[in-house]
């Protein structure tokens, strides 16, 4: 079990390393940084000194190995666009992005596992039947276009709701502001959370279901019927249990996830949070911001991958090994 | 005419015809996508052509003559007078087009990959899938759009627009081989270890023919149900990122990059700019799906989504 | 007044083909203290009797006439919840697979305990003193601890023993066991049904056991009824429908069973099943291309000769040699195959038998020993010229009819494929005429070769899986467990098939079976295995009449005697 933790652990800081050299990669190969530093009027002996100075004269391991220094130390470079150091720009906008995936996430498995479980125990009926033609065209409606439908009703329309920003927020600590102690803050909130929810919902509801199906033709659900257990028990404590365990898995890739597709919803709202960065980041080829977001986001991955793995290790008992004595 | 027979014999077959939304989503399907292929010939406008546009059109509300030229468009005109219709019929195209071959890019390298490491095994296996494994780690539009900045900063500034349909194909193929890959290894491994493929070993068959004659044809009903599903995906995909600004180029626009363009008339009133691509992009986008859906369903009720 | 009556059942599933008629008019009575064994092959709906009797069945099916009574007590038509508390509570069931039977994130206690506290009003620690009580009674050993455990942490006879534990935990008079040996080894059979047979008399249940095994009947059940294609066909006295069976069917059902006391030459048709349609009379072998072959060397004593021959495979794989865990499937055995014989490996799941198998066909390499056949040798790399020259004179039967042929291939192409990898046709025409003349030889017919594999049955299967064998012109034929996945009706036909393909073409025969009464029919000699070891070889009727080797005696003492 030891060796199993190890190795996953192992497995992350591949993952980590992998990613690395992507967005080292993209320092070195994409868009000449000497170009982006020096204006027009340079001399060779500038370049050869600048050259010098950041190490492009190197051996290719070796700047990678001093990348990667100063990945772990903070250092991802300066934004070509901003000329700030491309990592405080993405703390500071840090805030905004993670508040806006907790809330979608709590939204997408809360309702996504409700209706996931009553859809495969009711497999047929109006209900049902309801439920999964509208998720259908929840998966075929494209985020953006959700969050422009969402803000023509509420926003244009009935006017309930802003279109745009994250209205009023307050510090917390040094490093922090929120919008979800203020009414503006949290009214902002709504259309894009449901936006970036709506869509691991579905996703997350059709796995429940397909999983709860496949466990509900099991022998031990038919010989739980056959020993005269009441249906509840049979359904919410033999099924659920075995159902939620291969969904763990694929609900944190999904959490992952949000915090990616917040780039769209971010646009659509205008929401001050990583994604929009990034997007501006791409359509500028701002690299040193594209490569600190890729790593920022790659850590979160591993970080949830290998959460998931140990909540696996936890509640499934054939993983935790031990043979009985016979 | 055997074959005919039996293909209308089929369970395949059989569940089509008895499918209502099946056969109204494959109709559906098909119409869009003759729609755009036969886009020049249908068109009442050449959107592309600068000469046919007449900037006094602009704005035209739909099936209303416009107030300076008195033209009538089905569904109205954009700010620079161009159809609405046929920019949606021409931006079908180009949707379809990257759909299509991001597709069959993903699936060439996804079906290749998945055959290998399943008939290899070991370390072959195992390198493929811990790449598959980090790469899906990562949402795909993400890495599609991670790989879409890379081929930007590697394109020339002047050829940024042209390319730009080449390297959405490319960002998109790439983001999604690994769907194939691993429903491929799955369904490859299952049937390697069926006793067929040991007597075809004990007949003499190579590797190779093994592969692709024995393996291949027992894993394409799984490998049809994912294309399908990732042809509505790649249309979802291509839309988003031109809908970002990272796709296809307001000169040669697609569904996305019209809906980008109509976003910015949604609070000023010209409804039909922005309505009519999201209807449209809607329509593939589901009927698509909801053949995919019903795919999955009648060959294999067990595909793992 | 009977424990269980069933009058007049029948059960339908509506399908997209029509309705299919499961079970028709079928009754049947169950006394205390009594077992009666349902009998009949696949399909025969033996197992549907025991889910309707339960209120089980699977959707869409259901019981249109028909009743059943439990203890003068109408139950067939009572309400979900009224059955539900009937099921567990008064009537048990045991299924086929207790690796798949039993929750598996959920402890033994907490799987007994709930099942107990459902039908009865009993505290937590009476109910788990109830519990360890039940696994002692059921035979696991140290039950306050094991009962702690997980499904995962027994062994499968084990297992079987805790799905007994929790059919029983409330007591029911009733109990159905649909194939409760079928997926265990033969000496952990013979325990279980002991076990059922004890818990029956000693509490005065009644059972209904389902099998398709008559040896398991006629050791265990009091009377027997037969089934076939959906009606009850026969009931009566096991030991009056053992020795004087009144039906054609059962008659001929008990005469393909084959004997483990004697050895007889042919295995007797059966009556009303599909035609058995041999048509080797009507060829002449020696002329035809089958026949001819290249020069082949028959004249040597052992056409194989094994020694010391090992194989193992990596459990658990790691980058140093030094952490991988393996595990001996084949721990160096010696034996030799004389041309002409059939030498038969018998042995218990895992012994390593049909590893033995594929290391000599090379879709396995070996690990160590040698292989010679008739002067080739097949050790090493599966690449060498000499090893593959060997290996074109050996093919293989397979256990399993449904995956040992391409489904997307025709029957033609499945058959013609040996001849066209090896080259060993000259004219498209003559290897058109071959296909047809091996469909023909194995009993199918010249149609069956514009169809696909799923458009037949398993034993037609397996006879198409020896035309596309016997293609290649191979004098050494390895059968591994060739009927253990087919009725014993069909059973009989292949192994006449073979028995009569071996005399005509002069094949030697590698026997591979679990079914000790086979291997006895089948076989001149005999190999044992257990755990990778070879422990015994010697001619067959010596093995069974003198086994010498302790485990031989065990295997041969607990197999189910079938007396007739």
């Amino acid at each position: 079990m030891i060796s199993y933790i190890v190795k996953r652990a192992l497995q992350s800081v591949l993952v980590l390393l992998a990613v690395g050299f992507v967005a080292f990669g993209m320092f070195r190969f994409i868009g000449d940084p000497i170009d982006n530093m020096l204006g027009q009027e340079r001399t060779d002996a500038d370049i050869e000194r600048l050259r010098e100075i950041l190490g492009l004269n190197d051996p290719f391991l070796v700047q990678y190995w001093n990348f990667l220094k100063g990945a772990l130390q903070g250092d991802m470079g300066v934004s070509f666009r901003q000329g700030r150091p491309a990592l405080d720009i993405i703390l500071d906008r840090l805030p905004a992005t993670l508040e806006l995936a907790m809330v979608s996430a709590t939204f997408a498995m809360v309702v996504g596992i409700f209706l996931g479980i009553y859809t495969a125990i009711n497999r047929k009926g109006p209900i049902t039947n309801f439920i999964l033609t509208t998720s259908l065209i929840g998966v075929s409606l494209p985020t953006f276009l959700i969050g422009i439908l969402l803000i023509y009703l509420f926003a244009v329309e009935l006017k309930w709701l802003p279109s745009f920003g994250r209205g009023d927020v307050v510090p917390v600590g040094d490093w922090w502001t929120t919008g979800l102690l203020t009414a503006s803050g949290l009214k902002s909130l709504i259309l894009p959370a449901i936006t970036l929810g709506l869509y691991q919902m579905t996703l997350i509801m059709r796995l429940v279901r397909s999983e709860m199906s496949e466990v509900l033709r099991q022998d031990y659900i038919r010989f739980a019927r056959a020993r005269g257990l009441k249906e509840r028990a049979i359904n919410f404590r033999h099924a659920v249990k075995n159902t939620l365990i291969p969904v763990i898995t694929v609900a944190g890739l999904q959490i992952g996830s949000i915090i990616a597709f917040s780039i769209i919803t971010e646009t659509v709202f205008q929401w001050p949070g990583v994604g929009l960065l990034f997007i501006d980041s791409v359509q500028f080829v701002d690299i040193p911001v594209m490569a600190s977001y890729l790593m920022m986001i790659s850590v979160m991955f591993v970080g949830i991958n290998f959460i998931v793995d140990m909540a696996y290790l936890a509640i499934d008992p054939r993983l935790r090994g031990g043979k009985g004595g016979n | 005419m055997d074959s005919v027979k039996r293909a209308f014999d089929s369970d395949l077959a059989w569940s089509f015809r008895h499918s209502p939304v099946a056969i109204l989503s494959a109709t559906v399907a098909l119409l869009l996508i003759l729609a755009a292929v036969c886009a020049p010939l249908i068109a009442p406008y050449n959107p592309f052509d600068p000469a046919s546009l007449n900037l006094m059109n602009g704005f035209s509300r739909p099936m209303e003559p416009n107030a300076f030229t008195g033209d009538s468009f089905l569904l109205g005109t954009d700010d620079q007078g161009r159809d609405v219709l046929s920019t949606i019929l021409y931006g079908m195209r180009i949707s379809l087009f990257v759909g299509f071959a991001a597709v069959v890019f993903a699936m060439i390298i996804g079906v290749v990959a998945g055959l290998v490491a399943a008939y290899a095994g070991g370390r072959v296996d195992a390198i493929i899938m811990r790449i598959a494994d980090v790469q899906l780690t990562f949402p795909s539009i993400l890495v599609a759009m991670l790989i879409f900045g890379i081929a930007k900063g590697f394109t020339p500034v002047h050829l940024r627009d042209q390319m730009a349909i080449w390297v959405l194909i490319i960002s998109i193929g790439l983001s999604d081989w690994v769907q194939f890959a691993r429903v491929v290894r799955g369904a490859a491994l299952v049937e390697k270890s069926k006793e067929y493929v040991e007597a075809a070993i004990l007949i003499g068959r190579g590797p190779i023919a093994i592969i692709f004659r024995h393996i291949l044809p027992n894993v394409l009903s799984p490998v049809l149900v994912i294309a399908t599903i990732s042809l509505a995906l790649a249309i979802i995909a291509e839309a988003t990122l031109s809908f970002l600004g990272v796709g296809a180029p307001p000169t040669r626009p697609s569904l996305g990059t019209l809906i980008r363009i109509g976003q910015g008339y949604l609070f000023s009133g010209e409804w039909w700019i922005l309505l009519f691509p999201s209807l449209t992009l809607l329509l593939l986008a589901l009927s698509v799906n909801l053949l995919g859906d019903w795919l999955r369903d009648a060959l294999n009720p067990k595909l793992g989504d | 007044m009977e424990l269980l009556e069933i009058n007049n059942m029948v059960v339908e599933f509506p399908s997209r083909h029509g309705v299919f008629t499961a079970v028709d008019d079928v009754s049947l009575t169950v006394a205390e203290g009594e077992i009666v064994g349902l009998v009949g092959e696949s399909g025969a709906g033996k197992s549907t009797v025991g889910n309707a009797v339960m209120g089980l069945l699977q959707s869409p099916g259901h019981m249109p006439s028909g009743e059943i009574w439990l203890h003068g007590e109408r139950i067939d038509q009572l309400s979900p919840s009224d059955m539900r508390s009937i099921r567990g509570k008064r009537i048990g069931m045991i299924f086929q697979d207790p690796m798949t039977s039993l929750n598996p994130i959920e402890t033994i206690e907490y799987q007994l305990v709930e099942t107990i506290q459902t039908h009865l009003d009993v505290g937590t620690s009476e109910a788990r003193r109830r519990a360890v009580d039940l696994l002692d009674q059921v035979g696991i050993p140290d039950p306050a601890n094991r009962i702690k455990q997980y499904p995962h942490q027994f062994s499968g006879g084990m297992r079987q023993r805790v799905v007994i534990a929790l059919a029983l935990c409330v007591e029911p008079e009733l109990i159905i066991a649909d194939e409760p040996t079928t997926a265990l080894d033969v000496t952990i059979q013979a325990q279980i049904l002991e076990l059922i047979k004890d818990l029956c008399k000693s509490r005065k249940l009644g059972v209904i056991l389902v099998t398709h095994d008559m040896g398991v009947i006629a050791e265990t059940t009091d009377r027997v009824a037969v089934m076939y294609r959906g009606r009850l066909i026969e009931m009566g006295e096991t030991d009056q429908v053992i020795n004087a069976p009144q039906q054609p069917y059962t008659r001929s059902l008990i005469a393909a069973v084959p004997p483990s006391n004697k050895k007889i030459n042919r295995f007797p048709k059966v009556a009303i099943e599909e035609s058995d349609g041999n048509a080797l009379q009507n060829f002449d072998l020696k002329g035809h291309w089958l026949g001819r072959g290249d020069a082949f060397d028959t004249t040597v004593e052992n056409l194989l000769e094994v020694r010391d021959l090992q194989k193992r495979f990596i459990v658990k794989s790691s980058i140093l040699p030094r952490n991988r865990v393996y595990m001996d499937a084949i721990k160096g055995i010696d034996f030799d195959v004389r041309s002409g014989e059939t030498f038969g490996l018998v042995g218990e799941s895992g012994s390593g038998k049909s590893t033995v198998a594929r290391v000599i066909t090379g879709i396995y390499p070996d690990d160590g020993g040698s292989m010679r056949f008739a002067g080739h040798d097949l050790t090493g790399a599966s690449g060498k010229d000499d090893a593959r020259a060997g290996r074109q004179n050996i093919q293989m039967i397979f256990q399993d009819p449904y995956s040992s042929l391409n489904g997307r291939m025709k029957i033609s192409s499945i058959v013609a494929e040996p001849m066209i990898v090896n080259k060993l046709t000259d004219t498209a025409e003559e290897r058109h005429q071959i296909v047809t003349d091996l469909l023909e030889l194995v009993g199918l017919g010249k149609d069956a070769a514009k169809k696909y594999p799923h458009e037949f049955s398993g034993g037609q299967r397996q006879r198409i899986s020896i035309a596309r064998a016997l293609a290649t012109r191979p004098r050494f034929l390895i059968c591994d467990e060739p009927t253990s996945a087919l009725d014993v009706s069909i059973q009989a036909q292949i192994l006449n098939l073979l028995k009569d393909l071996q005399e005509q073409l002069r094949l030697t025969l590698l026997f591979i079976s679990h079914d000790l009464p086979v291997i006895r029919q089948m076989c001149d000699r005999v190999g044992v295995m257990r755990h990778g070891d070879l422990v015994e070889v010697a001619d067959t009727e010596a093995l069974f009449e003198y086994p010498q080797h302790s485990y031989t005696q065990t295997l041969i003492g607990q197999m189910p005697k079938f007396a007739k």
